[in-house]
């Protein structure tokens, strides 16, 4: 910035973790996107942690209402949104109240002092203020009156008082901002962009933004961090949210087939998104619903693959109930079919905007009749898109439903993507039927596959539907033998499947004292996990499983090369019973239902503690 | 693709599949008139769709030698929508009936018509449930001694024009199967509407609800209890048509002689003559024939045209590189700096 003082020497550190918290109305999310993409476009690694409330406006100034956004960034690759943050702003008392235990001992705490009234106080649940009892002894506290400095620096732009105090995000930004030595262009600009059709607001945020990197340069307690750009892998990166991603996966899989993508979708959270982004690029073939409701938005999915497109709906498990007598549809007509399941918090309408991974029995288990389909798991925001990839060629090549599993902190959690390239991506073909030489509706191909016929194509009309079929004509049959042959056939189809996966190699050491099986947006803080743990000098093999249904074939052979495995879950262990189901397979639980991600630290000690045992604990679950 | 060369007849709608509705069932009527009405409708064979729900109604794509799909309960008006605006150039025919189409799947029906899907809707309505063996329906008269209801419903009916009316439907019309003339006439007025056609057609159900329009649709009362509607025709009906209903105060309708009678026009942008004549109940005759016929754009035409809009409006290639590399990217070059 032009109007800077003399430049204090830089500390060059590693990483940082940084979390912004006040209330719903405060823009923290907006704040942290900002912060997000300057430390992207800076070349960091990062990931990133959005939590925020059900409410859209929880009463102002509660606990109720504090909306928080954590990102890691650093010189170096970086797995999950870390346990603690180095720096935590707190718009007021509530955000105070509810992040502080989270901060590390030492760190940095920021506060908008003129948040601290008594009545602040009180309606946070603060029996004295922290300010001066003493409770913020063990932190290096930046006191700054937001309201005066913000209302000074936006003097004469002519906005309201209202506006200038919405500002104050603004201005946390550019103080946050200047401790990191954060370059101000691009965000100047990008202020200039957000506003654009409003000149005094656009003016005001500047200046609020300005105030607060100057602000840090007049305080002397602060010397500003310099974090350089992580060694990434060569390429074109750019930052993507796990909806965004698996967004532009679906829509990928669509192009490279040649194929119209449908979308059939209700409106919930955490999966909305996915519909905003796809009505957003309805140039590339792409179909948008807006559903009646979750029955219909799948309905018509599976009415669109009948008509020859790509049929997809998204939910969440709320949504997914409702949709399962639909998906037994497509498992009976055998239509390909994607259904994404964006995880929250349950059962019932349960935690909107928590994470968890409670819907694997739902997905695997959750329907009537035996009705199997591939059930794939994405395992970080950028990995939406390969696996909503994985889906669609799946469901395409062998005409069947596949359920995508992601969950909310994937959902809205980002990271930097290296962008694939567009010619190496597998090539999907529709393989539509168009010959009626020796036509018949279920005879199948070598992947136990049936035709996919248009409707429109002369010569090949059929009728298909949800009564059992006749094994080669389709026709209706209630045939004893033909219905337990139909029953193996569709589950031997899905288990085809996993004759073309790639072996099974864990990552780090491929054999040792405990191998850790997970599945899903776990896979940032297990990794981080096992680093830290194998610094101890113990043995650790890693696991991710993409596909849930078919599971890997040599997954028990892979076991058999540790002494003990270790299945950390956010639910209460249904990774570990279909593994003992389907194969055998005995574990050790970690299990946590806290509508949170693990902290790195809590799946180390597991690992640390499973592998100092000569023998596994009689519980299944490890404290 | 290609037009048929040899004009079609019915046989070639006669699928392979043996009917299997109870004898004497008014379904024989309804699939027989279908299958005449198939030929003149200048449409190839391989274009035309019967998608149905759940119920004996739903058997019905089994026995059309078209493409078909007899999915599951209510969801018929879904699974049409969804594969009309994946498919445009289909013709979409949903098959349900009053359990299926107003009661479980009330919700899509209503949907599918607000929306004006290109669909054309036959709702059998026998006002019973035949497939689960006679419990009460949606349109089940009140006080009506079922299985599900020995003592009487207490539950009142839809009136299936009404609802389709007030959900905006942009074609409504009532036929009946035991009139083969009138019916097919019906059907090929829906056939030819460019947009949600609505058809509720009074089936008989011989086993489970014998008799429950013959008060009404019976050869020797017709005349006396039903209105045929035409177009640009006035609303009159008897024997020797000289009835009619005109409007009279207080904004309702009136009985009266012919002459002075309402003209009726299909085309009434406001609905509440229509709704006025959809709702009559006896000792009012019954309306049978095209209620109300409005153009209005479908859902189907206008995705499709903001889909070219939005393809006229991308800056540059619509490409899928271009995609993924939109928005703030940035590139990372092979090390060096390990100094």
């Amino acid at each position: 910035m032009t109007e800077s003082a003399v430049p204090r020497p830089l500390v060059d550190i590693k990483n940082a973790v940084v979390r912004f918290a006040g209330d719903s109305g405060d823009g923290m999310q907006l704040t942290g996107t900002e912060f997000t993409r300057e430390a992207a476009l800076h070349g960091n690694d990062l990931a990133t942690f959005p939590d925020y409330p059900a409410e859209i406006r929880a009463p102002a100034g509660t606990t109720a209402g504090v909306s928080g956004y954590q990102i890691q960034f650093a010189a170096h690759e970086v797995y999950s949104a870390g346990d603690q943050p180095d720096t935590l702003v707190a718009m007021n008392p509530a955000a105070l109240k509810v992040h502080l235990p989270d901060l590390k001992r030492g760190g940095m705490l920021i506060l908008n002092e003129a948040a601290f009234k008594q009545g602040d106080l009180d309606r946070a649940g603060w029996d004295s203020n922290p300010l001066t009892d003493g409770s913020l002894d063990n932190y290096r506290v930046i006191k700054v009156d937001f309201e005066h400095l913000v209302g000074k620096a936006v003097e004469g732009t002519g906005v309201s008082a209202k506006d200038a105090s919405r500002s104050k995000n603004f201005y946390a930004l550019g103080l946050v901002f200047w401790i990191y030595s954060r370059d101000t262009d691009r965000e100047v600009q990008a202020i200039r962009e957000r506003f654009k059709k409003n000149g005094p607001l656009a003016e005001a945020n500047l200046r609020a933004f300005k105030a607060g990197y100057n602000y840090g340069e007049t305080i002397e307690a602060l010397a500003p961090y310099s974090i350089q750009p992580a060694r990434l892998k060569p390429g074109k990166y750019r930052n993507v949210t796990g909806n965004s991603a698996l967004a532009l996966g679906l829509i990928a899989a669509a192009q490279k087939a040649g194929l119209r993508m449908f979308y059939g979708s209700y409106p919930i959270t955490p999966a909305s998104d996915i519909l905003h982004e796809l009505s957003k690029n309805r140039r590339f073939r792409v179909t948008t619903f807006q559903a009646e409701d979750e029955i219909a938005a799948i309905s018509a999915a599976i009415g669109a693959s009948f008509g020859g497109a790509l049929g997809v709906t998204g939910s969440s498990g709320p949504g997914i109930a409702l949709k399962t007598e639909a998906m037994g549809l497509a498992v009976m007509t055998e239509l390909p079919l994607v259904i994404v399941n964006v995880q929250r918090g349950g059962p019932s309408t349960g935690l909107p905007t928590k994470t968890e991974q409670s819907d694997l029995f739902q997905a695997v288990y959750g329907r009537n009749g035996e009705c199997p389909m591939p059930v794939l798991a994405a395992r970080s925001p950028a990995d939406c898109f390969e696996t909503a990839y994985e889906a669609c060629r799946l469901a395409i090549d062998y005409r069947t439903p596949v359920i995508l599993l992601s969950d909310g902190a994937l959902a809205n959690g980002s990271e930097p993507w290296l962008l694939p390239d567009v010619n190496s991506l597998p090539k999907i073909d529709p393989a539509f039927t168009t010959d009626p030489a020796g036509f018949m509706p279920y005879k199948r191909d070598e992947k136990m596959a049936r035709p996919w016929v248009v409707p429109g194509t002369p010569g090949l009309e059929h009728r298909i539907g949800g009564l059992e079929k006749d094994s080669l004509t389709g026709n209706i049959s209630y045939d004893a033998h033909n219905h337990e042959k139909m029953v193996r056939t569709r589950a031997e189809k899905v288990r085809r499947i996993a004759d073309l996966f790639e072996p099974t190699e864990p990552y780090f050491d491929p054999e040792g004292d405990v191998l850790v099986i997970a599945w899903g947006g776990t896979y940032g803080s297990i990794t981080q996990a096992v680093l830290d743990a194998r610094q101890t000098g113990i043995r650790v093999g890693h696991v991710h499983l993409r596909h849930i249904l078919p599971l890997p074939n040599d997954l028990t052979d892979v076991v058999a090369r540790y002494r003990s495995v270790l299945i950390p879950e956010l639910n209460t262990g249904q990774l570990r019973f279909h593994l003992r189901g389907q194969l055998g397979i005995e574990a050790i639980g970690l299990n946590k239902i806290q509508g949170k991600p693990f902290h790195v630290s809590e799946v180390r000690s597991a690992i640390e503690s499973l592998a100092r045992r000569s023998q596994p604990p009689a519980a299944k679950e490890i404290a | 693709m290609s037009a048929p060369l040899v004009k079609l007849t019915k046989k070639d709608f006669v699928s392979d599949q043996e009917v299997r509705w109870c004898p004497g069932c008014a379904d024989f009527a309804i699939l027989a008139g279908v299958q005449k009405l198939m030929p003149d409708l200048g449409i190839s064979r391989e274009k035309i769709v019967f998608v149905s729900g759940i119920g004996c109604a739903s058997r019905f794509p089994y026995y059309m030698n078209t493409y078909g799909f007899h999915s599951i309960h209510g969801r018929a008006p879904a699974i049409a929508t969804g594969l009309k605006m994946a498919s445009s150039d289909l013709s979409v025919w949903v098959v349900t009936g009053d359990g299926d189409g107003l009661s479980i799947g009330g919700n899509h029906l209503i949907h599918a018509l607000r929306r004006n899907v290109d669909l054309k809707i036959l709702l059998f309505d026998n006002r019973i449930y035949g497939l689960t063996k006679g419990q009460a329906s949606p349109t089940s008269e009140l006080g009506k001694k079922t299985k599900s209801s020995p003592l009487g419903t207490v539950d009142r009916p839809f009136n299936p024009l009404s609802l389709a009316l007030g959900a905006g439907a942009t074609f409504v019309a009532r036929t009946t199967a035991n009139d083969m003339p009138h019916m097919i006439s019906v059907l090929k007025r829906a056939a030819a509407h460019k947009g949600a056609a609505f058809v509720e057609i009074w089936q008989n159900c011989v086993v489970f609800n014998d008799g429950a329009f013959d008060e009404w649709s019976e050869k020797d009362v017709r005349d006396e209890r039903l209105l045929k509607l035409e177009h640009g025709k006035p609303l009159v009906y008897g024997k020797g048509k000289d009835k009619g209903l005109r409007i009279g105060g207080g904004f309702t309708l009136e009985m009266g002689a012919a002459e002075g009678a309402v003209v009726h026009d299909e085309a009434r942008d406001n609905l509440s003559l229509a709704m006025a004549l959809g709702a009559l109940e006896p000792p009012w005759p019954q309306v049978m024939g095209v209620l109300r016929a409005v153009e209005r754009p479908t859902v189907d035409q206008l995705a499709h045209e903001q889909e070219r809009e939005a393809e006229k409006a991308t800056k540059g290639p619509a490409t899928l590189e271009a995609l993924l590399q939109s928005g703030d990217t940035w590139d990372v070059v092979a090390g060096g700096d390990d100094a």
